[in-house]
């Protein structure tokens, strides 16, 4: 009835290539940009924005890094807390050695860095493949905890061996310490989140990201039609390293403000983000949103049901968060191997005939 | 002869017994992924609900006791009886075991049959959590010591001994001879299993080409459920061995990610590969911690076996003794 393509003429290639390709979606598209931009940050509170709004935002990010390695290069990768820690110690050291940087550059350059890092730790994707890798990955995860827990350096041979996020500001209103707004917080990660979504959109659907589907739809033929395997699969561990370094860059200095190594960015943060994209759909972009909404709603609403309606004891909802974690886990494996994204695509196909049956 | 030199002998032997132990986890997995393909992330879970349910049952508690007292607000926590036989108490523990192989076919992984290997290594994460919340559910998450009558301490045999000849006494765990013991037979006993009876060729058959064995009659159905509470078995095994020394807690089944480096060095395919792999694990730690260890911080043990087996594969990308990948357009 109102979501349908009838009458809505494309005249130029530009115009037929765009992302939102229906007039209806575009729309809906743009209402959720101004509802995001213009109605949040007025109407935010403290608790929404801690519990749910900033973690979505940051783990969004992180779930794009991981669904551009596994969802469309398909590199299953098991070291995402581990490049995590290295953007928040990269934020950390440049934050405390530069101090007249502004936090924009500092987050950016800190994804650079986990960049670096992780086309180091890719480099063995090159031989090992499969859960060979998944495993090799694993080794990113505990050396690089293991790192920043042991070398004084990184957290600046300070006593407590955590590290806390300095104040800075930007446009003369405070970003990170404990004197920053919520809607500061909130619009300074909203803004990496629309940029890198974007250029995420758009590398996928570009030749890089056909070169990625092609390496993981199966590695020998496409580098028998010419994809290079190893600038791919480098390229795709840079870009998925850059976005997961600048979530754990954001997780410490925006949200968390203090962070101790083991306990934020343990093995436990990896799964939680290989999570987002499985059941939100891997190798889409929209399922990298649907999954890090999941993950981060259903242990509030968990709580909510279990603590304060039924008044259970905390940690037995605590493990029955574990059960049904892992069963959706296996449930979407098996009934929807590609997620909420795949489902919501069902959906828009059924509004599209909607109300006429065929 | 030089004190250093003794010191780090009786570190190899007690790197050696460590690595037998990360083999008991290690061979759960290769007995699953020879059979089906499925790379059982839930191994190391599988030991420690194994052995939660064995205490469980030895004290007698009431399985979900915590949550029928949250819903009906009762106060139920332990059966009439206070301690049970241990080996009763194992018989039951193999007894859910093999009917959560059964369980875990008829439910999950029936439907998953022609999955890409990664789709089930996932699903066996998420069962992983799964189990882990059940069993943490049924028994509570307290840390509970484990004591089915094995030995423990120190052998004072072997310290005499070494005493003796290098004037400095070794310390062995006693636990640790005897699962190195058990760890032996357990391998001979599956190495016969697979070779001298029905059940074993089937199981073979299977691991060797799936429709084949399919055509000459064999139900996959039963050799995976066959499989699977195999592992089960050797989980229960490997359960009772680190719970008697380390306590049944958590972090048991952190144990399963000890075992990857190992899977991955000595070949997911083999069950000697298993063995070695841990070992050399084990030994390799244990030095590394010992020589390298002091000079950049210590704890090395958290990632060695990692950054050990990463360095290995880039070599030899199907470990020491997997069967050689062979990749095919």
């Amino acid at each position: 009835m109102f979501y349908r393509e009838a009458g809505d003429f494309k005249t130029s290639y530009s115009a037929d290539n765009q992302t939102f390709p229906i007039a209806f979606d575009r729309w809906r598209y743009y209402l959720v940009l101004f509802v995001a931009i213009v109605v949040i940050p007025l109407t935010i509170s403290d608790y929404w924005a801690n519990s749910l709004l900033l973690p979505f935002l940051i783990y969004v990010i992180a779930a794009l890094g991981l669904n551009i390695l596994t969802g469309y290069c398909g590199q299953v990768s098991l070291g995402t807390g581990g490049f995590m820690a290295v953007g928040a110690y990269a934020t950390y050291k440049l934050m405390t050695a530069f101090p007249w940087m502004d936090m924009v550059s500092v987050t950016i350059l800190s994804g650079l860095v986990t960049a670096i890092v992780g086309v180091l730790f890719g480099l063995p994707s090159l031989r090992i493949k499969g859960f060979y890798l998944a495993v090799a990955t694993l080794a990113a995860q505990f050396f690089l905890v293991w790192l920043f827990n042991r070398v004084p350096w990184f957290y600046n041979y300070s006593a407590s061996g955590q590290i806390s996020a300095p104040e800075r500001s930007m446009f003369g209103v405070a970003v990170t310490g404990p004197n920053a707004e919520v809607w500061v917080k909130y619009l300074f990660c909203l803004f990496f989140v629309i940029v890198l979504a974007w250029i995420a959109r758009n590398l996928t659907r570009g030749s890089v990201g056909r070169q990625w589907m092609a390496i993981r739809d199966m590695d020998i033929a496409a580098e028998i039609i010419g994809v290079n395997p190893l600038k791919s699969k480098l390229t795709a561990f840079a870009i998925s390293s850059f976005f997961v370094g600048v979530s754990g860059a954001l997780l410490f200095s925006v949200y968390l403000g203090a962070v101790e190594v083991g306990e934020a960015f343990g093995i436990q943060k990896s799964f939680l983000v290989l999570f987002m994209i499985i059941i939100g759909g891997l190798g889409s972009i929209f399922g990298s949103f649907a999954g890090a909404a999941f993950m981060v709603l259903l242990p509030v609403l968990l709580k909510i049901i279990g603590v304060d309606l039924l008044g259970w004891p905390t940690d037995i909802v605590a493990h029955i968060q574990l059960i049904v974690v892992g069963g959706l886990i296996v449930f979407f494996l098996i009934v929807e191997p590609h997620g909420l994204a795949q489902l919501w695509r069902l959906v828009k196909e059924k509004l599209r005939l909607w109300p006429f049956p065929h | 002869m030089p004190e250093q030199l003794v010191f780090a002998m009786e570190v190899s032997l007690n790197g050696l017994m460590t690595g037998v132990m990360y083999a008991l986890v290690a061979l759960g997995f290769v007995l699953i992924y020879k059979a089906s393909g499925i790379f059982n992330y839930a191994q190391g879970v599988m030991a420690l609900f194994a052995a939660m349910t064995l205490v469980g049952i030895q004290e007698g508690r009431v399985p979900f006791s915590h949550l029928i007292n949250a819903i009906f607000g009762t106060e139920v926590h332990h059966l009439p009886w206070h301690s049970v036989p241990a080996l009763f108490a194992i018989l039951l523990t193999v007894g859910v075991m093999i009917a959560f192989a059964w369980l875990v076919q008829k439910v999950v992984f029936k439907h998953l049959v022609g999955q890409e290997p990664i789709i089930l290594f996932m699903a066996t994460i998420g069962l992983a959590y799964f189990l882990e919340g059940v069993a943490d559910l049924m028994w509570g998450s307290e840390i509970r010591t484990l004591d089915v009558g094995l030995p423990q301490g120190i052998n004072l045999v072997i310290d005499e001994t070494t005493f003796n000849w290098f004037g400095y006494g070794f310390f062995i765990d006693n636990l640790d001879i005897v699962a190195s013991v058990v760890a032996a037979i357990l391998v001979a006993g599956l190495v016969a299993f697979a070779q001298y009876t029905k059940q074993g060729r089937a199981m073979r058959a299977v691991a060797d080409d799936h429709q084949a064995a399919l055509s000459v009659g064999i139900s996959l159905n039963f050799v995976w459920i066959l499989v699977w509470s195999l592992a089960g078995f050797v989980a229960l095994v490997a359960g009772i061995m680190w719970g008697s020394k380390s306590g049944v807690q958590f972090s048991l089944s952190l144990i399963a990610l000890k075992a990857l480096p190992v899977l991955m060095l000595g070949g997911f395919t083999s069950i000697p590969g298993a063995i070695v792999g841990g070992l050399i694990i084990g030994v390799g730690e244990a030095l590394f911690e010992f020589t390298i260890g002091p000079m950049i911080g210590g704890a090395t043990e958290n990632w060695f076996a990692y950054v050990l087996a990463l360095v290995f594969l880039v070599f030899r990308p199907q470990g020491l003794f997997g069967e050689k990948i062979i990749e095919r357009v």
